[in-house]
């Protein structure tokens, strides 16, 4: 059994999905996905505990030998992710039942669990597999049931979003799958691995070359780099409150995790960075997200867009540690991806149950929320808090480490930035926070309740998560600092 | 030069149609259709560069030696299913846009987006 566990991590939400048919119930329904979610947190954490022990673990799927059969390879690195994405799938999941009943009509409840699956199956997959073939695949699964979910939102605009993300997505993942075609071409294999020991006799192609540009363009669209975010605020202001805060926790997470991978495990180290002036385009671009992005979140009148803009510039500090490209700035920029992920759905989350009880999420509906939703508004705060990196909280510590990072590769001018860039996340927060500690309630509304138990009980534990991790840093920073050396040790 | 690699030709020139297709038009079917144009001329570079000159079939048989390459062909049944479904989500997402706006072109849908806000 604990053999097959890195199948059974991807196949058991896979199979999951089609059995909700069968389930008629809405609560069946939900308690059924629930468990099917904790079931893969639970592989999930057995598998990262087995791989800090013992290593990566490299499972053939049916039997067959690694170039010529499907691998899949869970090394330090896609053990953190898959811990990220179910771990976060599952606690989102607890306010599900609740949210949803307030937001999508209700023949549509068994749909939206088996899309969620399918989503979540597909994300696990992406992670799971060393096959780069199986990566498009598995992101086609995911990102298909994502158009879904997000069409699945109340208002017409959810519907216009998901159109665009469709368009916007599709030409990615078609993108990675030219690279793709262009490296089997090259190589003959489609095993990472493989991949990673053939590439280097013809790098210097033109075919590789333009393999490479192929798939990092894919890959920066899916995770919505700067230039190429414009999909991602109205796919996440419209989504359904549950979707926003999944997504906003993993999807461009995995995106981030492919580039890793491609860029440090399937290219090579020393390719990835001379082929293309890797470095200072993503610095470059890395910056001018955080910039732009956090001053567009300023000017937002719907919150849930406020927090989209501000996705997209936490994205920036990963992509700026990523392109340090020394070990502490990957370090940085996986620690960034799991304490983001931890503050994003925890604030998601806040904004899914303000709809619940108020029915919309623009800023001047907030008026008076701090008293009467104590518990919700003071989520948002400590997870504002985070996102401004306020010490003793998550944010704090990986933007320490990415200020620590880009010092230590003598970019002064860059931790200022880092700085600066939190100073605008201090004016977004403060926005939301004056309007619902400082103003009157909205007339006629004097009677709203703080949000039920479904929501509170899952969106502080997320909230704790933010403090803890923030405070006894052991486990992430541990998790992040083997996986980026192991990165390193690789691609010397 | 130019004939030896008249498949990547007809690769690169159908991938640049349908990709200005997608960008340049304001219908949301004709997107679509680009769309579709944009992934068939990747199903094709896959598949013609599998072929082995005067390679057939990958079916053991006496007498011959030289096969083409299955394995891209294999793949790119699966790219073709993950194709369609695309442009069924994306069909149906007009659908609803129609029924929703009254309109399936870009430029309506965004002027009523902005009356709303």
């Amino acid at each position: 059994m604990l053999v097959h566990l890195p199948i059974l991590q991807v196949i058991v939400p896979l199979m999951a999905a089609p059995l909700c048919l069968l389930l008629t119930r809405p609560r069946l329904v939900w308690l059924f996905t629930l468990i099917v979610s904790g079931l893969a947190f639970l592989i999930s954490s057995l598998l990262l505990q087995q791989v800090m022990t013992s290593g990566t673990i490299i499972y053939q799927l049916g039997g067959w030998d690694a170039p010529w059969g499907i691998e899949y390879r869970i090394d330090q690195l896609s053990a953190l992710l898959l811990l990220i994405i179910s771990g976060l799938s599952t606690v989102v999941l607890l306010a599900a039942h609740t949210s949803i009943r307030k937001e999508i009509p209700a023949d549509r409840y068994t749909l939206f669990y088996i899309l969620y699956l399918l989503s979540l199956a597909g994300m696990l997959g992406i992670v799971a597999t060393a096959d780069a073939f199986n990566v498009f695949v598995f992101l086609e699964i995911s990102s298909l049931s994502a158009y879904a979910l997000i069409a699945l939102g109340k208002d017409r605009r959810a519907l216009w979003a998901s159109y665009q993300y469709l368009i916007m997505g599709t030409i990615g993942a078609t993108f990675i799958l030219i690279g793709i075609g262009l490296m089997y071409q090259m190589t003959g294999t489609l095993n990472m691995y493989d991949l990673s020991q053939r590439l280097p006799e013809v790098e210097h192609t033109r075919t590789v070359f333009t393999a490479f540009a192929f798939v990092i363009v894919g890959v920066c669209l899916k995770l919505a780099l700067f230039p190429l975010h414009l999909w991602l605020p109205n796919a996440y202001a419209y989504a359904p409150s549950i979707v926003t805060a999944f997504f906003a926790a993993t999807a461009t997470k995995v995106a981030i995790y492919l580039l890793i991978r491609f860029t440090f495990s399937v290219f090579g180290l020393s390719f990835s960075f001379t082929a293309l002036p890797l470095q200072i385009l993503f610095l470059v671009l890395g910056l001018a997200g955080i910039f732009a992005a956090s001053t567009s979140a300023i000017y937002q009148k719907n919150v849930k867009h406020l927090f989209a803009y501000s996705s997209i510039a936490q994205i920036g500090y990963m992509i700026v540690g990523f392109s340090i490209s020394t070990a502490t700035g990957l370090m940085a920029t996986l620690l960034h991806l799991f304490n983001h992920a931890l503050m994003k759905s925890a604030l998601f989350l806040a904004l899914g149950a303000v709809m619940y009880r108020i029915g919309s999420v623009q800023l001047n509906q907030f008026q008076g929320l701090g008293r009467q939703m104590p518990l919700t508004m003071a989520a948002i705060v400590i997870g504002g808090l985070s996102l401004i990196g306020v010490p003793l909280t998550v944010g704090f510590v990986s933007k320490w480490y990415l200020i620590l990072a880009s010092i230590e590769n003598g970019w002064w001018p860059v931790a200022v930035l880092i700085l600066l860039g939190s100073l605008l996340a201090i004016v977004y927060v403060w926005r939301i926070v004056e309007v619902a500690y400082f103003k009157p309630p909205v007339a006629g509304r004097e009677t709203i309740n703080e949000a039920p138990l479904s929501f509170l009980i899952p969106i502080w534990i997320l909230v704790t998560a933010n403090i803890y991790f923030g405070i006894d840093t052991r486990l992430s920073v541990q998790v992040a600092q083997a996986a980026s050396q192991s990165l390193f040790g690789v691609s010397p | 030069m130019l004939m030896g690699l008249y498949n990547y030709w007809v690769v690169v020139v159908l991938m640049m149609v349908g990709f200005y297709i997608v960008i340049a038009h304001g219908n949301l079917i004709k997107k679509i259709v680009g769309l579709s144009i944009f992934q068939t001329s990747v199903f094709i570079f896959y598949i013609s560069m599998a072929k082995v000159d005067g390679g057939t079939a990958p079916i053991l048989a006496e007498g011959i030696s030289q096969y083409s390459n299955p394995l891209p062909h294999v793949l790119i049944l699966t790219a073709i299913v993950v194709g369609i479904a695309t442009t069924a989500v994306g069909l149906a997402l007009a659908v609803r846009i129609k029924e929703a706006y009254g309109s399936i072109e870009e430029e309506e849908i965004q002027k009523k987006d902005n009356l709303d806000c």
